[in-house]
């Protein structure tokens, strides 16, 4: 090598040769199925760039002699004795080496399959990758694997080495057969290869410099593709994010810590703090040593906030500006890869992390495991399904409390989570809420200036009069588990023993009261909102009122049993009307299951939206076992039992 | 859009807050050199002039005497919580370790005993990737057993700054928040932020250190650098490896490696 070393473990530049390079650096993770030639690919680049360190390459020369093999490039890289004497590489390392253009941190990832923790752990932190593929083997499993993580974790800056071209005699058949292999794959996830070089890692080939054994190839080689891959911009255009992940209370002055992880904040702005809602102007940002504090501060900024008021406010919360805020939900989808030694299952309860807020969350369920090989993604039978170590598949998770989150697509930094099992992370994903609506429109009241009436006719008068209490009974089942048919039955034997009792069914209130909602996510919630304020009306009215709404979403029914319970404690009651989809499906009453299995409704409750049955109700009628008649009178006991004043 | 050293300064904050937050008793580990003084201001910085916890320093009684002068005058105008510990004579480490490796064995232990007797769940400690081909394996956030050990084999997960923080009891954690510094990094945001540095890092009579350790056992390299424009100037072009002049790192491929998973920083 006739070129001038370049520095070892440098990277930034300020201020002498400011303009010949960025004073920036690019992290890439290297990947690829193990033996295609990763670790002989870094060490062949670190020599080629001229970064290693004076005496190394001679002193693997001495090592290789010692063992009595031949001389081999990845030692370079391999630091532990325990991975010489195994020749493979047991975790992520970095590695640093430039380039005349800029410096890079090459994090080399792992080939063997159970330390795909370790790929991720490195690979997580990078803006680009390099996928080495032997030309000789083609595309593996681990190949795909790798790239499919890569997607998982936001990577689509990828460039491919095709290597161990010498082995293949530089055949340009053999390289465009593999490249087009890897370009297929890889549009699956949505990602283009920004280069696909021909490399033999072993001899130098078109690593640092252009080989003449593959006159056909007029590309660059890959330092050239590394340098061309554009730096990714900070996230300071996006909506603001910044999650509390403390509160200090120094000097008599209560500062709010955090970094900004999307967009940019300024003194004098109005800032939301999401789930609380509780809002306050932003009046100072701290700076230290010097305290004049700064005007405003941007994404990837560490920074101390003070506040116009004292509100309370913990590590968790969510800061936004008031418009674009993040959405709200207890439960979401996340599209996850599993770590954990002991498989996901349905039913377990984990420890969610997202952004600063730790919460207990429950697999709702588990609807899609995805073969990483073929892309294949299988229908998940419900119940008893689990994603094993090292796999990945599409999950609903449920918290008890609310939670304040973005979806991936439109915020990748708030957009994704982590899942704690016992004391170890055992899973991370990405957010999406496709079929789940989001819920801050419905928990936040949009007028503030009223005062409720109190009513002068107490509830104590009203239950005198009737005879009975006022209460809410809530049904909730799939399409054609009986609802309607119970609640009419029940009405009319109510009645005639002397109840005030309504029912209230989808007929009518969508043609009057909701006329203006839709069958969407967010309309059915909200149609479901409203239904629950009239219920609780009614049953403030003295009256037994009978609703019979699929109600798919506990969420939901939550909030309609708040409703009501706000005004009386122990009014709401929850009934599960109980029938299997295949129950469901025979009995057809309207030929709704026809329609949606043709695909003619969208969204249809159990066959493309999901329903979520009550964990703890007052009551279950289990149409599957139970006539007609026999459930109308367990619903009529039951409302006696309860709801009776004598 | 954020400069080099201000991404790299946010990120350790990020690093120090997040350990003062989940973990119960830290401490810092303050071995007076470069690298620790840097994450001691970055300390400072993100609580705004405060250290709340304890600032550690692990004493061989065979550092420099500028050490102990740099580190009795700065705990006092910082107002530093300072606490020391004594390491035990050489006859208590592994005797199957090169000589200039048990020396350093004698800091593990002084470390160990230290833990012991302040129950620290979280020791922040200075190490960089770049410095030595073992550290580059390291977690931001490491655990360690019991008896200290480092089970370099089977690492936590660490991805999207979501660090491990929750373990088992008798478990404690060292936290790296200088771990994606470079050292030419190191040297520009001291200069940049003015951070007082030992003196034995400029040259005198042609020699500076490059790397502090106990003074039998570190040796200077030939140099002329006065100033840390110097130093900065002289790492663009040396293709030596920065602890070229730690005895401990060169007498056995492996010496560090087992000092390391033995406890080592």
């Amino acid at each position: 090598m006739s070129k001038t070393p370049r520095k070892f473990e440098i990277f930034t530049d300020s201020a002498e040769e400011a303009g010949a390079r960025s004073g920036q650096r690019l992290d890439i993770a290297i990947v690829g199925h193990v033996d295609h030639g990763k670790s002989t690919l870094v060490g062949r680049l670190l020599h080629d760039t001229g970064t290693l360190p004076d005496g190394k390459v001679e002193a693997i020369e001495k090592m290789c002699e010692r063992r009595g093999m031949a001389f081999e490039w990845a030692f370079v890289m391999d630091a532990f004795q325990a991975e010489r004497d195994q020749a493979i590489t047991i975790d992520a390392a970095h590695i640093w080496f430039s380039t005349k253009k800029r410096d890079y941190v090459i994090v080399d990832a792992p080939g063997h399959r159970e330390f795909v923790k370790n790929m991720v752990s490195g690979a997580a932190s990078c803006a680009a990758a390099l996928l080495v593929i032997d030309a000789g083997e083609g595309v593996r499993e681990q190949s795909r694997r790798h790239a499919y993580f890569l997607h998982l974790l936001g990577l689509s800056r990828i460039v491919i080495a095709v290597n161990k071209m010498d082995a293949v005699n530089f055949d340009a058949a053999r390289f465009a057969a593999v490249e087009a292999d890897m370009r297929d794959y890889l549009a699956e996830l949505g990602i283009t290869p920004s280069h696909v070089v021909p490399v033999s890692a072993r001899d130098g080939d078109n690593i640092d410099i252009r080989s003449e054994r593959s006159p056909w190839y007029d590309g660059p080689t890959v330092t050239e593709a590394l340098d061309a891959i554009q730096l990714p911009e900070a996230d300071s255009e996006a909506a603001l994010r910044m999650p509390v992940q403390d509160v200090y209370h120094f000097d008599d002055r209560r500062i709010i810590a955090g970094r900004i992880e999307s967009g940019k904040l300024k003194v004098g702005d109005e800032l939301l703090f999401s789930p609380s809602n509780k809002r306050a102007r932003l009046q100072r940002i701290e700076s230290w040593p010097d305290s004049d504090g700064r005007a405003s501060a941007e994404a990837s900024q560490s920074v101390g906030l003070i506040l116009d008021e004292q509100i309370f406010v913990e590590r968790g919360e969510m800061i936004s500006h008031v418009v674009q805020p993040p959405l709200e939900s207890n439960v979401f989808r996340g599209h996850l890869f599993w770590l954990g030694r002991e498989p996901l299952t349905t039913g377990k309860q984990y420890k969610l992390k997202l952004g600063t807020l730790e919460a207990p969350v429950t697999v709702q369920s588990i609807d899609r495991i995805i073969d990483i090989d073929d892309l294949a993604m299988t229908e998940a039978a419900s119940g008893n399904a689990s994603i094993e170590r090292n796999g990945v598949g599409e999950v609903v998770l449920r918290s008890r409390a609310m939670l304040a989150l973005d979806e991936f697509g439109n915020n990748q930094r708030s957009g994704r989570f982590v899942l704690v099992d016992g004391y170890d992370i055992a899973g991370g994903g990405i957010i999406s809420m496709r079929g789940y609506p989001d819920q801050r429109q419905l928990i936040t009241g949009k007028s503030s200036n009223i005062t409720a009436v109190d009513y002068g006719i107490s509830h104590a008068a009203r239950r005198q009069r009737n005879g009975h209490k006022g209460g809410v009974l809530w049904f909730t089942g799939l399409s054609g588990s009986g609802k309607t048919t119970i609640a009419l039955e029940a009405e009319k034997q109510l009645f005639q023993k002397g109840y005030q009792v309504y029912v209230l069914d989808g007929d009518n209130v969508r043609g009057g009261l909701n006329a203006n909602l839709s069958f969407s996510p967010e309309d059915r919630a909200e149609n479901i909102r409203r239904v629950g304020e009239v219920a609780a009306l009614f049953a403030d009215a003295g009256f037994i009122v009978l609703t019979a709404f699929i109600s798919p979403y506990r969420s939901d029914r939550v909030r309609a049993r708040e409703a009501v319970e706000r005004r009386a404690e122990g009014a709401f009651h929850e009934v599960y009307v109980k029938a299997s989809l295949e129950t469901c499906e025979s009995r057809d009453p309207k030929g709704l299951y026809q329609k949606a299995r043709a695909g003619d409704i969208p969204e249809f409750t159990g066959i493309s939206a999901p329903y979520e049955a009550p964990e703890e109700q007052e009551l279950v009628i289990d149409t599957n076992g139970l006539s007609e008649e026999q459930s109308v009178a367990a619903l009529v006991a039951h409302i006696e039992e309860n709801f009776a004043t004598d | 859009m954020l400069d080099h050293l201000e991404t790299l300064e946010s990120q350790s904050i990020y690093i120090i807050r997040e350990a003062y937050n989940r973990l119960e008793r830290l401490g810092m580990l303050w071995s007076l050199g470069k690298d620790s003084n840097v994450m001691l201001w970055l300390a400072r910085k993100a609580f705004y002039g405060h250290v709340p916890f304890p600032v550690v320093h692990v004493d061989t009684e065979k550092k420099f005497a500028e050490m102990y002068e740099f580190r009795d005058h700065y705990s006092k105008e910082w107002d530093l919580n300072l606490v020391t510990g004594l390491c035990p004579p050489i006859e208590e480490t592994d005797p199957t370790l090169p000589p200039a490796a048990r020396a350093a064995a004698r800091k593990t232990e002084g470390l160990k005993a230290l833990l012991a007797r302040e129950g620290y769940t979280g020791v922040f400690a200075g190490i960089r990737r770049d410095e030595e081909s073992t550290r580059a394996k390291e977690r931001v956030f490491s655990p360690r057993g019991e008896t200290g050990q480092w089970h370099f084999r089977d690492q936590p997960p660490e991805f999207w700054d979501q660090f491990k923080t929750d373990f088992p009891p008798g478990t404690h954690v060292r936290v790296h928040p200088l771990l994606h510094w470079s050292e030419i990094d190191v040297w520009l945001y001291t200069q940049r932020e003015n951070i007082p540095t030992v003196s034995l890092y400029f040259a005198r009579d042609g020699k500076r250190y490059r790397s502090l350790g106990d003074e039998d056992i570190t040796s200077p390299i030939v140099s002329e650098a006065l100033t840390i424009d110097e130093i900065i100037a002289e790492l663009r072009v040396t293709t030596e490896a920065e602890r070229a002049g730690r005895a401990m790192d060169h007498e056995a491929e492996d010496s560090f490696e087992r000092l390391r998973a033995d406890g080592y920083m």
